[in-house]
């Protein structure tokens, strides 16, 4: 069915109106329209995935295995839907935003084709296809990064570059073997290769290839470099979409994966898994508590809680995976919230830096509240987002057995509130301290909040209807440890 | 570069290469070709002669800029999707349309070669701004 390529196409075809349009503020508006759109696209599609399980183009009419097949399953419906809502809040953002500088059209043009990147990764059912995509994001990331062509931007762009480039040489090494020793790159057929298959020690040899190449997308433990060296040196519009989008893009490909068709030698994989999970957990959650400017806390923090949902998929049971899922969901909504947060604490005081801002909650309680909701979900305080899925990830652990884990998520979730209130403290509560930022007096309208509002209200009601969310990552989940529905839908067996 | 046999060379050069990279077009669809590398043949043409005489001056004669080309070829790939989608068949499948032409025989038109020309026209935008950019003429 067509509507399944639409998350393709439709940023396709922005992408052609934002390269034609010369007008500023008709590249705005249509990028909001478009995102609106997108949305309401990707809530359709996870309508019809929630009644009928999936949905499967085979591209060109070619027949799954031999062509490129989109599949839209219970995971990728919901990481298209969460991705969505973070679209349209960072393109409301970015209205306000990106106002003066030069060449912003060409900003929507890579904006877009990040989001065609993202949601083909998402929809993709062929392993190439992904690589495809990966690259495309990539490309367009790079191009954001040294958008504002400051000598520090292409230091960090550079940085990104090269890490991300050999990720992607892994991926193809990887992928190399795989299809030489399986003969199939399509994600059905290899998971029905792999699954029925006793012989598939040789397996092991693509499957640390494919860690290593998600593993630096998703910036885990011992190859996370990359993301604070550059996320604090672009604009902030662009960091708190990257901060939402671009490492989950990692976590969706390592929970498909190893879940869908990396299944065996489990007792390995799993355990390395979890050490890794571990390392960086703590690694990223101590980094942070080091640091004063907003934005590297906020960027090391991305790395700790991208070790929850390793954590997730380590534990390997059907519930564990689901906490994965919506840890993955959550963390999304808050960690673009508190960057966009960071963004207007940038706007009211003119300094990232927490030293030389204060006094922000006499000043502006509004965004005081508008902290306080991203701050304690990513905390994991209820009864918002945050608190549900570490519970189900902490609950998972128990039932499991994994004590060692969830002493450490218990302790990060610690680490996480020090981190939290200290930009509480020192940014909202502390008075003002006398330098040449205590005269500014920027007034914030409703339309520069309104992003934050609108993931604000988000996170609110994914702890409010937690219950309904988690019904969704369950059956996710119980989708991606069964694989028959998988296979069976795409090979129509 | 003030080579004079360079420059000759580019202005007999310039219409063979044009000319190679519409038969490579052409014949992508079955043989070795295709919109990429007909692409590439058609933006070498200009670039070899950029090289030989200014790239300055080559840019100013060009009546189109890189970016129209890109976008004139973006907008003929999803134009390419709209025949297979208006048909009912699965979203990029080859839809032909056959044309009778006296003496030379049949013709056949599909989307794939619309597909290809749209890729032609990107590629040669593309590679026209690399050019622009890295001789610093923009």
């Amino acid at each position: 069915m067509i509507i399944t390529a639409l998350p393709i196409l439709i940023p396709f075809v922005l992408i052609v109106i934002m390269i034609i349009s010369r007008s500023l503020v008709f590249s705005k508006i249509t990028g909001i329209i478009g995102s609106l759109g997108l949305l309401i696209l990707s809530v359709i599609i996870f309508y019809k995935i929630d009644k009928q399980g999936f949905l499967v183009l085979n591209m060109a009419g070619w027949k799954s295995p031999y062509g490129i097949t989109l599949v839209v399953d219970f995971l990728s419906g919901l990481m298209l839907t969460i991705s969505s809502i973070i679209v349209l809040a960072i393109s409301i953002y970015a209205y306000k935003s990106l106002s003066l500088e030069k060449g912003v059209t060409k900003f929507y043009v890579f904006f877009f084709s990040l989001i065609m990147g993202v949601n083909g990764a998402f929809i993709t059912g062929d392993v190439f296809n992904l690589y495809v995509w990966f690259e495309v994001m990539l490309i367009s990331s790079f191009v954001l990064i040294t958008f504002g062509k400051s000598k520090e931007q292409l230091e960090g762009g550079i940085k990104y570059l090269a890490l991300n480039l050999l990720g992607s040489l892994f991926f193809l090494a990887g992928l190399g073997l795989l299809y030489g020793k399986t003969g199939t790159l399509n994600m059905a057929h290899l998971a029905d290769i792999l699954r029925n298959d006793n012989q598939v020690i040789l397996m092991n040899t693509s499957a640390i290839l494919f860690f290593i190449a998600f593993g630096i997308k998703a910036a885990v433990f011992p190859l996370f470099f990359w993301l604070p060296a550059s996320y604090h040196t672009a604009n902030i519009t662009i960091s708190s979409l990257f901060a939402g989008l671009l490492t989950k893009v990692g976590v969706y490909a390592f929970i498909r994966f190893f879940t869908l068709f990396f299944v065996h030698d489990q007792a390995f994989w799993h355990q390395f898994l979890l050490i890794i999970a571990g390392f960086t957990m703590v690694i990223g959650g101590m980094s942070a508590s080091i640091h004063y400017d907003t934005r590297k806390i906020l960027s090391f923090h991305i790395i700790s809680q991208i070790g929850y949902m390793i954590m997730g998929l380590g534990i390997y049971t059907p519930l564990a995976i689901a906490g994965a899922i919506f840890f993955t969901i959550h963390n999304m909504i808050a960690k673009t919230n508190t960057f966009i947060v960071a963004g207007l604490i940038y706007k009211l005081k003119g300094s990232f830096y927490l030293k030389d801002v204060g006094g922000i909650i006499k000043q502006n309680p509004m965004l005081a509240i508008l902290f306080i909701i991203p701050a304690f979900a990513l905390a994991g305080v209820p009864p918002i987002s945050g608190f549900f899925a570490k519970f189900i990830l902490i609950k998972a652990g128990i039932d499991d057995g994994h004590f060692v884990i969830v002493i450490l998520a218990v302790l990060t979730a610690l680490l996480t509130l020090y981190s939290m209130i200290k930009i509480w403290n020192e940014a909202f509560l502390k008075k003002q301290p006398d330098n040449e930022f205590s005269g500014q007096n920027t007034v914030l309208s409703f339309v520069d909040m309104l992003p934050s509002i609108i993931l604000g209200i988000m996170s609110i009601l994914m702890g409010i209807f937690a219950f309904k969310v988690f019904d969704f990552t369950m059956q996710a989940a119980d989708q991606l440890i069964e694989g028959t529905g998988y296979i069976n839908n795409i090979l129509n067996k | 570069m003030n080579s004079i046999i360079l420059q000759i060379a580019a202005r007999h050069i310039k219409a063979l290469l044009v000319l190679f990279a519409i038969i490579a077009l052409l014949r992508g669809h079955n043989y070795p070709g295709g919109g990429f590398i007909g692409g590439l043949l058609a933006a070498l043409s200009v670039i070899y002669y950029g090289f030989a005489f200014n790239a300055k001056q080559v840019r100013d004669k060009l009546k189109i800029s890189p970016t129209t080309y890109i976008a004139l070829g973006l907008s003929l790939v999803v134009l390419s999707f709209v025949p297979s989608i208006l048909n009912q068949l699965e979203l990029m499948q080859g839809v032909w349309l056959k044309v009778q032409i006296p003496i030379l025989g049949e013709l056949k038109l599909g989307t794939p070669l619309l597909f290809d020309i749209g890729v032609f026209l990107t590629v040669i935008g593309v590679t026209f701004l690399f050019f622009f950019s890295l001789t610093k003429v923009e």
